[in-house]
């Protein structure tokens, strides 16, 4: 079994429009994934559906031969325990410092003594190298610095399954270069499974091992990076150079333009 | 015509269903099992967060309120030559009415708005959402400690204003105004009754703490995720729960007054 | 941020300020002398009429508070007010012929039941009841009689050759 997640079907609506429609995608265990596709294409709602957070109007998310959108209340809870999942915007703890932050799921789920406890969050601090701001609130840390706070908070109970969201959206050069030797770093030292979810085409495609390009809805280009970065499809082509205008329309949809001028004249 | 007919169906769908989403979140607050080694020390945050925090301004108001019914009574008892019987009109209208009613406003104005944007921000922040992905339900960790708060700091808040109030009562109608301190206390003792006026005061005032604690929690749980939706959040929460209080204040007292 | 301590010593005193208002509310401003039954005994009284008189108003003798009523039924078979009394004070003997009326303080104030004492050297005990009692004045029937022996009079002095004024004086 060498899939760790396996997703068929997938139909997602929201509002009555619909956000996926019958996608397929597996996950490898002990690879990064990566998912890429424009803003608002519900990448993270499908980390979401992942979760469990939210269920799916059709379809199967089987995790480790689990289906998520079946799953009862603790058993799902037992599940997430296996999960990391790293936020957009880091979703620390603002009323605790960064080292109960990391401490908390530690002290939620384990009966471990405050001096395991201790040993522990440090070694997770030292690995994303924020050791010495342990004392730190959320507030005082840079962008990049509470991503990484929020990352050793995701990895503080060992999971199998690490989702990160927009990682790398916002940061400058430095702290995208840190997060993702971090993030490929810590899948290779702990043996966890990453999905990674960005549309920032070059440094993704520099560590995934594998690539699900999804657009309108559905998968619609998937393969390793070199293969999506060859495939001929015109629209994979526009998104993977960031080429303005094409099979994606530059135009919101509206009416013709000499109308809709002219219609101002005379009204 | 149609559309309207349509626009009302929808809007009371959507009333019913803020109803039902409310509801929920009480009844999965009520009937989750309490940690005790856990929860404790989060529910004494919690009091300290919602009732300690408006000690100050209770305080505060309940002098004031105490002293102005005081004077604004003694000018209408002395022209019937009843001013003897300020006690009595002072003690009984603050424990029954002003102090449940008064104190249940003032704190979902200080503490009910506070917890609403605090909620609606962490929300908005993804923390919710984090915790629930670390396997630890936000109801539980979050959202009941808060609402149990509110159910022990109100009628506490309550007793503290009532007493307060009197208290300035006594300053303006014995200090000031010159009554004697026997008379004024004794009327007062010989027409409050324990069980009839301060005890149904305080179960007034545990109702109310529940509601307003409930919908400031329900109004932040719910609130989009923007800075427009948690302002927004925090209006609701202020003027439904003022709104709440002086109904079942209404209600409340007709079941104490009927006997039920 | 406070640490945990800090905050539990200050919810503590917040508790103990409630607790102390709780109190004060309880014994200064309802007057409850206990949260329990003082020790005491309960006697009963038949009135024809109570008038005002309410639950909780005081029973006095000389003037002196030495209870409460307690309880005031109709009684079902006489149609008269049996009203029970709480003597708080142990040592408030009353002798058993002392009778019981129903009295204001003042001219608007509440009813309240005074007892006058007698001479008998037996004393009434738990469940004795007090025979020689007294009603309520109702101000309506006081002003009632008082018209009514007022027209008397006139009548007396307009009639007073042409015939005797025997049956119609009240009572």
């Amino acid at each position: 079994m060498n899939n760790l997640i396996k997703i068929n079907n997938l139909s997602f609506n929201r509002n009555g429009r619909a956000i996926f429609q019958d996608v397929d995608m597996t996950v490898m265990r002990g690879k990064i994934t990566a998912i890429m596709g424009p803003s608002g294409t519900g990448k993270t709602t499908l980390l979401k559906l992942i979760g469990g957070q939210i269920a799916p109007n059709k379809g199967e998310i089987i995790i480790d031969g689990q289906n998520v959108p079946r799953l009862n209340r603790s058993e799902l809870y037992t599940l997430r325990k296996r999960m990391g999942m790293l936020f957009q915007s880091g979703g620390l703890f603002t009323h605790l410092n960064v080292f109960d932050n990391v401490a908390f799921p530690l002290r939620e789920h384990t009966k471990l003594s405050e001096k395991m406890i201790r040993t522990l969050v440090l070694i997770k601090l030292q690995m994303v190298g924020l050791r010495g701001a342990r004392d730190l609130m959320p507030s005082e840390l840079s962008g990049g610095m509470s991503r990484r706070v929020a990352l050793a908070r995701a990895i503080a109970l060992d999971p199998e399954l690490i989702m990160y969201d927009e990682p790398l959206s916002g940061q400058d050069p430095i702290a995208m270069g840190i997060l993702l030797k971090l993030i490929r770093t810590l899948n290779d030292a702990l043996e966890m499974t990453t999905i990674m979810v960005s549309h920032d085409v070059k440094e993704t495609l520099s560590i995934a091992d594998f690539t699900y390009v999804i657009s309108g809805g559905r998968v619609i280009g998937q393969g390793t990076p070199a293969e999506v970065q060859a495939n001929p499809s015109e629209q994979l082509h526009q998104f993977i150079q960031g080429l303005p205008d094409g099979p994606m329309p530059f135009h919101f949809p509206a009416d013709n333009i000499e109308d809709d001028l002219l219609q101002g004249m005379t009204g | 015509m149609i559309d309207a007919v349509t626009n009302l169906g929808r809007y009371f769908i959507e009333v019913l269903r803020q109803y039902g989403k409310a509801g929920i979140l009480l009844f999965r607050v009520i009937l989750t099992a309490p940690n005790f080694r856990k929860g404790f020390p989060l529910l004494i945050q919690q009091i300290y967060a919602e009732g300690v925090l408006s000690f100050i301004i209770i305080v505060m108001s309940g002098l004031f309120i105490g002293m102005v019914v005081a004077l604004q009574g003694y000018h209408t008892l002395v022209k019937f030559g009843a001013s003897a019987e300020l006690g009595p009109l002072v003690a009984l209208s603050v424990v029954r009415e002003l102090g449940p009613v008064v104190t249940a406003i003032l704190f979902a104005g200080r503490a009910g708005s506070a917890l609403t944007a605090e909620i609606g921000l962490m929300k908005a922040t993804e923390q919710l959402s984090s915790m629930e992905m670390m396997a630890v339900d936000p109801l539980k960790r979050i959202i009941s400690p808060r609402l149990w708060a509110g159910f022990i700091s109100m009628p506490l808040l309550t007793l503290i204003f009532d007493t307060v109030a009197i208290y300035g009562a006594y300053l303006v109608g014995v200090k000031w105004l010159g009554l004697d301190a026997g008379a004024f206390w004794s009327n007062m003792q010989s027409s409050v009754d324990f069980n009839a006026d301060i005890l149904n005061g305080i179960y007034k005032s545990i109702v109310f703490g529940l509601v307003v604690a409930w919908i400031a929690l329900h109004q932040g749980y719910d609130a989009e995720p923007t800075s427009a939706g948690i302002a927004l959040a925090t209006t609701r929460t202020v003027v439904y729960s003022s709104l709440a209080v002086l109904g079942l204040d209404f209600v409340l007292t007709a079941m104490m007054i009927g006997g039920w | 941020m406070l640490s945990q301590r800090t905050i539990e010593t200050v919810v503590g005193c917040f508790l103990l300020i409630a607790i102390a208002a709780f109190i004060i509310l309880a014994f200064k401003v309802s007057g409850l002398t206990s949260f329990f039954k003082a020790d005491g005994y309960s006697i009963t009284a038949d009135f024809d009429d109570i008038g005002q008189l309410k639950i909780r108003a005081p029973v006095k003798m000389g003037g002196v508070s030495i209870g409460e009523v307690s309880q005031i039924i109709l009684d079902p078979k006489t149609y008269r007010a049996e009203v029970t009394l709480r003597i708080n004070a142990v040592d408030a003997n009353i002798p058993d012929d002392s009778s019981a009326s129903i009295l204001t303080a003042g001219l608007l104030g509440d009813n309240y039941i005074a007892i006058t004492p007698m001479y008998s050297q037996t004393y009434l005990k738990q469940g004795s009841q007090i025979t020689e009692t007294h009603s309520a004045m109702i101000l309506e029937k006081l002003i009632g009689q008082f018209l009514f022996k007022i027209g008397n009079m006139g009548n007396e002095q307009s009639n007073q050759s042409n015939q005797s004024n025997e049956e119609a004086k009240p009572q």
